[in-house]
């Protein structure tokens, strides 16, 4: 079989997209930092970006079908690591989401690896069905596969990560033949289930933290030393950046929190304004136009899967993470990928993309 | 059905494609939003954020006594701030800045959560009057700990050795109780407000307006440069009408003792010194006092906190019978009162002494003031009632505030009929009257009414409202200052006046009951006071242990017409009033001394030094030494440059000139 594979198929154009927008995201990183403690953060976001994208030549190269067949093994491996992370754990800042490695000063976050598995196995689970629309029974299972690992990570908790885990399934259903009533009515409980934990003062499924970046997402000023803080720093920052960007005093004043991860889609619409920031979501457009075309011409509905999955993701991170930066979304510590500083977001990305370099590979196999 | 190879729904793919395209023109408006339609608005916001308000702090008013000689002074000393406007996390850094600043780490954050609700512009005030050291702390974490800085403050600086503590009072940081009541409004946490004393009662005038500069920060939270500054206004400088020599005699007077002393002039109301012992050292209040320090003067049984000058309430004594022998000549009673002393007498059923036990023999109303006979004022009590007495005695201010410019000032009580009933719903007994009469049973007040009281007879029934400042010399606009230059008159008979300061003459000569206290030269009129603290009979039960000693007492002015200084003095402890006029005396020659060495009394005080021309005659000897040749002449004097003035300033102040 792996004679068909060649790396004449290998979408190279794709990957130029994804470098430019790392090397935007280098350059801001270097920016943002310059003159505070985390000066140099972009020599290190430059190694992961080369770590990723040899991960993602080696991903490319083991076919995706040969591990969907495997994937019931790395299934319950990725819901035993989330098991131990809640175990063993290193406690951070109120959440244990990180397994300290042997040797260094490394963390190791699976959250971010579950991702991966979860997109494998939605698409094993869809690609094996039988009939054009979705039953409720396929339905729930399809929602508990994602569930179960998506409520071990709110335990951790980490709710933004979480979340990430909705659009696998949700883009899994939409294209396995889910059906308008069934949409409706999961999109009417969603509503409900997220009113109730909200506004019922009894249920404290939201940690107070959470519930204030909710609050200062709805009102800003409420309480502008604390996360609302962040939220109008950051409006701040991207709007005095202006057509054509500015001085960027948010971002080095310090007043933008995190400019190199979280926000650094604020940071760099801060600096090199509306024209540049719009240029950067034409790239990540692109990106996902791209993608969506590799889904098209998958060798099988599994790769299709695959590659939508990984779409999922990527999408409903730019919504997230942009959407807070511009003030339509609530803080939630969702990062912007490929762009924003850190090696477990960086690592998931260029290994999604592995994936569906993979995909793309054995376009012609069948 | 289908197969292992059938496509996923092509709709389907494309109805994702536009599902993105329509969140990206979502996210593409919300940029549009804020980069284009509201930019300006924006911009001006993140210019805001540069820009940070550092408070210049105002100094305070200085105190100064009637000469202008300095009391209370300030010093420069930094303080260190901790700005909110930084990014860090302020609750991490704690223990580090904690431990740099010599503070508890719980302090500081319970300081950055008690100023969470204030403007973040505003910096909190971590440590006033930092140590070298701590300031270098400060200076060598510039980078790890920029939210820290510093600022240069004006700290009190107040005489050693507790010296007129409880007038001056202290400064402390305004609480939080303070910042509910209506007069403290205007403050905000950290501003060093008047707790006591007159920095109290004058902060307004004393505490002056901060101001503050609006600077340009850059990325690390350093002032990089300056908009604009709004000026602070300093504090008013306070003249009191405390004359430093006197305060001085008084404190010397006062010192290794317990009780008050307070020296008036009976023309005006200006006190002229004011001493309370045991003291504090309000240097300690002026940063912050340790909770130990604190706890200490709190429970120390001699109150040294305690202000006795206007808040010890306690009994007269024998100088209650020159308000008796006042109430008992305006009734007409006392000047045709005479009494056999056999060293007491019988009174309603029982026995009430003498404190002379062989007696006073034939006793007149002169006698009785200038030999303090009991049995006189025992009889007087009785034929002038409780509620004569009352009279008089609420007539001339006791058992309530003199009104003075000090805080906390207490009532006192002069008991009545009516005050019995409302207080104990009981009966008064005429019992109670007897003791009445000499000072004792139920009367309590304090040093500074009985002054008032005697000064008031002194000038014949003027009634002054006491007072540490000068009303006249205040501030435009201090409408507050009119009442002290307020005069009520008490009618007093001019013969009676009379006949009753001759009387308090004769207590300083042989004879009287402080002959000892005299001064030669001068002519000083009082009167002496043995105060119970408890009854006799219990005092015999502790074996006359020192804890329950009585009083002395002792009010004295000179000269005897016309007096320009009344001096009363609370010698706690000091078992006869005679010991109390003898730290009287002292206060008053004091005075009288300068007054004789100061050349204004004489001469127009020249501007400033320079020459006198003096014309002048004498005799010369003449040839053979036996004959005296009178001559005239002319000369012309040197002057010397500074009055011939003992004090410069309040021990540990540098003088002005």
């Amino acid at each position: 079989m792996s004679r068909y594979v060649s790396y004449r198929d290998f979408d190279w154009l794709l990957l130029i997209f994804v470098l430019i927008i790392c090397g935007l995201g280098v350059m801001e990183i270097q920016s943002a930092t310059q003159h505070t403690k985390f000066a140099g953060a972009h020599i290190k976001q430059i190694y992961w970006i080369l770590a990723g994208v040899g991960m993602m030549f080696l991903m490319s190269l083991i076919n995706y079908q040969a591990l969907l067949e495997q994937i019931h093994w790395f299934y319950i491996a990725g819901v035993g690591s989330l098991m131990a992370v809640l175990v063993f754990g290193q406690k951070y800042l109120g959440a244990r989401r990180w397994i300290k490695m042997p040797g260094g000063n490394n963390h190791f976050q699976p959250s971010e690896w579950v991702k991966i598995i979860l997109i494998l196995a939605v698409a094993k689970y869809f690609a094996e069905m039988r009939q054009r629309e979705l039953s409720w029974s396929d339905f729930i299972k399809a929602g508990a596969i994602v569930g179960v690992p998506m409520l071990m990570v709110l335990a951790q908790p980490d709710l933004g990560t979480a979340l990430t885990y909705v659009p696998i399934a949700v883009m899994g259903v939409f294209l396995g033949g889910m059906q308008w009533k069934q949409g409706l009515a999961v999109g009417l409980l969603a509503t409900v289930a997220v009113g109730a934990v909200f506004f019922t003062p009894r249920v404290h499924v939201l940690k107070s933290y959470q519930k204030q970046r909710l609050t200062s997402f709805l009102e800003p000023d409420a309480d502008p030393q604390g996360s609302g803080y962040q939220v109008s720093q950051s409006l701040i920052a991207v709007g005095s950046g202006g057509l054509w960007g500015g001085k960027g005093s948010q971002t080095h004043g310090a007043f933008l929190p995190v400019p190199q991860t979280d926000f650094i889609f604020a940071a760099f619409a801060e600096e090199h304004g509306f024209v540049g920031a719009l240029g950067v979501l034409l790239l990540y457009f692109i990106v996902l136009m791209r993608l969506t075309q590799n889904a098209q011409t998958a060798p099988d509905r599994a790769g299709t899967f695959v590659v939508m999955g990984v779409v999922a993701v990527l999408s409903f991170h730019i919504l997230v993470n942009v959407g807070m930066v511009v003030g339509f979304m609530p803080v939630t510590g969702i990062p912007l990928p490929l762009m924003s500083y850190g090696g477990s977001s960086v690592l998931f990305m260029f290994l999604a993309l592995g994936m569906v370099m993979n995909v793309r590979m054995r376009r012609f196999v069948n | 059905m289908f197969g292992r190879d059938e496509k996923v729904s092509a709709i389907r793919l494309t109805a994702a494609q536009y599902i993105i395209l329509s969140v990206f023109l979502v996210l593409a408006y919300g940029l549009w939003r804020l980069q284009v339609m509201q930019s300006d608005y924006y911009s001006l916001a993140a210019e805001k954020n540069r820009i940070r308000n550092v408070p210049i702090l105002a100094p305070r008013g200085k105190i100064v006594d009637r000469e202008g000689r300095p009391i209370v002074d300030n010093y420069p000393s930094f303080s260190a701030l901790l700005l909110r406007d930084s990014t860090r996390d302020l609750n991490a850094d704690a223990d580090l800045i904690a431990q740099g600043l010599h503070l508890d780490p719980n302090e500081v954050r319970t300081r950055i959560r008690r100023f969470a609700s204030m403007p973040q512009y505003q910096p909190i005030f971590l440590k006033e009057d930092i140590t070298p050291d701590e300031l270098a702390f400060i200076d060598a974490h510039r980078n790890e700990l920029p939210e820290l800085d510093t600022i240069m403050a004006h700290r009190r600086l107040y005489p050693r050795n507790g010296f007129m503590a409880h007038l001056i009072g202290y400064v402390g940081e305004v609480t939080e109780d303070m910042l509910n009541q209506p007069q403290f409004e205007l403050y905000s946490p950290g501003d060093m407000v008047g707790v006591s004393g007159v920095e109290r009662h004058y902060n307004t005038l004393l505490m002056g307006k901060n101001g503050f500069r609006r600077a340009l920060v850059n990325s690390h939270g350093r002032e990089v440069g300056r908009l604009d500054e709004t000026p602070a206004e300093p504090g008013k400088q306070l003249k009191l009408t405390i004359d430093l020599d006197l305060q001085i005699a008084a404190e010397q007077a006062l010192e290794g003792k317990n009780g008050a002393i307070v020296a008036m002039d009976p023309r005006t109301g200006e006190v002229l010194a004011m001493v309370s012992r045991p003291t504090f050292a309000p240097q300690d209040f002026s940063v912050r006092i340790s909770r130990n320090e604190w706890n200490k003067l709190v429970t120390d049984p001699d109150k040294p906190l305690l202000n006795k000058a206007i808040q010890a309430q306690l009994a007269p004594g024998s100088t209650f019978k020159i308000i008796m022998a006042t109430a008992g000549w305006q009734e007409g009673i006392a000047q045709n009162l005479h009494v056999n002393c056999t060293g007491g007498a019988e009174f309603y059923g029982r026995r009430f002494g003498c404190w002379v036990k062989t007696g006073h023999g034939s006793v007149d109303l002169e006698k009785a003031i200038y030999q303090s006979c009991d049995v006189f004022f025992y009889t007087l009590a009785e034929k002038l009632g409780i509620d004569r007495i009352a009279k008089y005695a609420t007539a001339f201010g006791l058992g309530q505030k003199t009104g003075i410019d000090l805080p906390n000032e207490v009532s006192g009580v002069m008991p009545s009929e009516e005050w019995k009933i409302r207080n104990f719903k009981q009966k008064w007994f005429a019992g109670e009257t007897i003791s009445v009469g000499i000072g004792q049973g139920a009367v309590a007040i304090t040093p500074m009414q009985l002054l008032r009281a005697i000064s008031a007879i002194s000038m014949g029934g003027r009634m002054v409202v006491p007072h540490v400042i000068t009303p006249t010399d205040m501030p435009p606009g201090y409408v507050e200052a009119a009442r002290y230059l307020e005069v009520k008159s008490v009618p007093i008979d001019p013969s009676g006046w009379n006949y009753i300061t001759d009387a308090m003459v004769k207590v300083l000569q042989p004879g009287g009951t402080s002959p000892m206290a005299a001064v030669p030269g001068i002519e000083i009129a009082g009167k002496t006071g043995s105060a119970q603290i408890v009854s006799l009979a219990t005092r015999a039960k502790f074996k006359n242990s020192d804890d329950l000693a009585q009083n002395g007492w002792f009010v004295g002015f000179t000269p005897r017409r016309n007096p320009d200084i009344i001096v009363c003095v609370l010698f706690q402890g000091g078992e006869h009033g005679k010991l109390a006029a003898r730290l009287a005396t002292q206060v008053l020659k004091a005075y009288v001394d300068k007054q004789r060495r100061t050349p204004q009394k004489m001469v127009e005080k020249p501007k400033s030094g320079g020459k006198v021309d003096m014309g002048a005659l004498w005799t010369l000897p003449d040839g053979d030494g036996h004959e005296d040749k009178l001559e005239g002449g002319r000369y012309v004097v040197d002057l010397p440059k500074k009055p011939l003035v003992a004090a410069t300033a309040a021990p540990g102040m540098v003088p002005v000139n």
